[in-house]
């Protein structure tokens, strides 16, 4: 491709909508699980009754186990039904962002996805063979995660079920496929029933945590209707091994030669393999473009040879689309059951991923009687907020993309002209705006009173910053947050000695801030004080530490509406 | 004619800006003449977008929007 250069990656953190499933390449699954029968079928047919648990997650996805292990290292038993027994088809998400790879770091799972992933920072936009625009996504370093990896979506699930087999409080169940719900409302339990290879059983549910997909069977059991824009637009994705030694940077182009009046992105994964991305148009016929004999010519005349095999073929049509409201009484709706979106951008399985951890921490706190459902509606408007964005970005790429009208592609076109020569249309081009985390405008944040400056940003997730132990040893800022409220002071005199319910760090004290990015990224002076939520967004800051105002700020992000007085 | 400075930044300027409109609406016929229809819509995604950079207020834009949708007449 170097004449012609080859297209990027298609992020793919989809729940796309598949026309067809199955591809040329039609890969083996890669891991199997074994059905195993489980206690709750031997209580239920000694006793005919269904056995209760407080929380149970469908769906052994990147979401579902996500979530199941920060709700396990919270102390919260979980089970989590799988209707499958293996992962590893299917060409699915493969750029994991920076926030999903901090949450993943805290709980403990993120080593070994950025040592298998490829670490990239560099997207750049060609027009025809022209570069037109370039970004870097991680332009300062200083943060312990990358600004994002590709990792095929099977690998990362697989790191999840190894996190998860180390974690006694969490049963996961292979296997086992739900095939009817009885949500009886006002906070009563749901009854599920399960269809496994020795027949059904029924379970009860105190909280069930829809992680199903773009799918969803449960959201349609609940016949809640998945509104949003379709996409006409077909595209061929294909996942291909070859050994190649362009940079692992996303490449995308708009009306590429190889590829005239359509787009094309090329983008590297693990194990020499290369997300494909080939924009086919309204008409294609989704059977006849998934043969090898059509796909092969397609991927010839990008790579400017065949010297490659094809891993995984499909062909999609793309949605961005949610549900009005992610909880319904004891149900909550948990990534792309609740949003879907398209992959340019990456914002399907990181928001998904970023939608487990608002949630995780929201459902500890009421389980243990800590917080009530003020709090939880907080998930609903937080990561409603959140899908939104994700839609409002996923919908406009795809419109740049993939323009609607005549007269949409020459305006889309006259962009692509200009940003050859203005700066401002440059900037314009969109095939992808990276999914980056939300930050909340919450009732959980205590509004600032007082100016900072710095990128660190009332609602969300603070940023990290390297700092060292009093033992001169190496640390991270996010490696030092509690799994509960943290409470951060810049040390100034005389300290406080602890916090009522937050942990407290005292920077310039017990940790150090020798590279003064902490100080820049959070414009802390001394005395400064910022309060962290568990999922580690900043709910409040002050200029000097006042002990009244740091509980009042912690009890207002517990969801207690009188701490607002 | 008003000044420029008695308007609120943010609102569509629809009085006379231009010393000699009749030579700015020419500049415009000009530089279509001769173009077929492709070209003409090329030429005025491209002017469109180079002048709404140029304006550089959401707000402006939508004010101008929403007159030029406008049906004649309304």
């Amino acid at each position: 491709m170097a004449a012609t250069g080859s297209g990027g990656p298609a992020a793919a953190g989809i729940g796309v909508s598949g026309d067809a499933t199955m591809g040329a390449g039609a890969r083996k699954a890669l891991y199997q699980f074994g059905y195993a029968r489980s206690r709750d079928q031997d209580a239920f047919e000694a006793t005919g009754e269904a056995v209760r648990h407080p929380v149970v997650v469908v769906g052994a996805g990147p979401v579902g186990m996500t979530l199941a292990v920060d709700l396990a290292l919270r102390g919260q038993p979980v089970v989590i039904l799988d209707d499958a027994d293996r992962i590893g088809e299917g060409s699915r998400a493969i750029c994991f962002a920076q926030r999903t790879l901090e949450i993943w770091d805290r709980l403990g799972v993120a080593a070994p996805m950025v040592e298998k992933g490829v670490t990239w920072q560099v997207g750049k936009n060609f027009l025809r063979d022209d570069l037109v625009y370039k970004f870097d996504l991680l332009p300062e370093d200083g943060h312990k995660m990358p600004a994002f990896i590709n990792l095929q979506q099977y690998y990362a699930e697989l790191f999840l079920v190894e996190r998860i087999a180390e974690l006694p409080l969490i049963d996961l169940r292979w296997n086992n496929k739900v095939t009817a719900i009885e949500s009886p409302g006002d906070g009563k339990a749901v009854t599920l029933t399960i269809e496994t290879p020795e027949g059904t059983y029924p379970l009860k549910a105190d909280w069930l945590i829809a992680c199903d997909g773009a799918r969803s069977p449960l959201r349609d059991m609940m016949g809640l209707e998945f509104r949003g824009e379709v996409f006409d637009d077909r595209f061929l994705i294909a996942d291909v091994k070859m050994a190649a030694d362009y940079p692992a940077e996303r490449w995308f182009w708009f009306d590429p030669p190889f590829h005239a009046g359509q787009s094309a992105l090329l983008h590297k994964q693990p194990d020499d393999v290369w997300r494909i991305d080939l924009q086919l148009g309204p008409d294609a016929d989704p059977e006849v473009e998934q043969r090898p004999e059509n796909v092969i010519p397609r991927i010839k005349r990008m790579l400017g040879h065949d010297n490659f095999e094809l891993e995984w073929v499909s062909l999609y049509s793309f949605q961005c689309r949610r549900i009005d409201r992610f909880i319904h009484d004891r149900v909550i709706f948990c990534g792309d059951s609740a949003h879907q979106v398209s992959p340019f951008g990456a914002r399907g399985a990181n928001s998904g991923v970023q939608d487990a951890e608002n949630l995780a921490w929201k459902l500890d706190l009421l389980l243990k009687g800590e917080a009530d459902d003020a709090l939880l509606e907080t998930y609903d408007a937080e990561r409603s907020f959140a899908a939104d964005e994700n839609i409002g970005h996923s919908t406009r790429s795809t419109d740049f993309i993939s323009p609607k009208s005549e007269m949409e592609h020459t305006l889309r076109n006259a962009v692509l002209d200009l940003a050859a020569k203005t700066e401002f249309a440059r900037s314009m081009v969109n095939s992808g705006r990276l999914s980056k985390a939300t930050t909340y405008d919450t009732p959980l944040s205590t509004p600032d009173s007082a100016t900072f400056s710095g990128v660190a940003r009332l609602g969300a997730p603070v940023p990290d910053a390297p700092l060292k132990r009093v033992d001169g040893s190496p640390t991270w800022l996010h490696d030092e947050l509690d799994q509960g409220f943290t409470v951060l002071h810049v040390a100034n005199g005389a300290a406080p000695n602890a916090v009522e319910g937050a942990a407290l760090r005292i920077i310039g004290a017990e940790l150090l801030d020798e590279a003064g990015q902490f100080r820049r990224r959070f414009d802390a002076t001394p005395g400064a004080t910022f309060v962290i939520r568990p999922d580690q967004h900043l709910v409040a800051r002050f200029r000097h530490f006042d002990a009244a105002k740091v509980t009042e700020a912690i009890a207002r992000a517990k969801g207690r509406a009188d701490a607002a007085a | 004619m008003r000044l420029r400075e008695e308007y609120d930044m943010s609102e569509l300027i629809t009085a006379l800006q231009l010393s000699d409109p009749d030579a700015a609406y020419h500049r415009l016929v000009d530089a279509h003449r001769g173009l077929s229809e492709e070209q003409s819509a090329d030429l005025n995604a491209r002017l469109v977008l180079l002048l709404t950079n140029h304006v550089g207020d959401l707000a402006v834009l939508d004010q101008a929007i929403e007159l030029a949708k406008a049906e004649r007449g309304s």
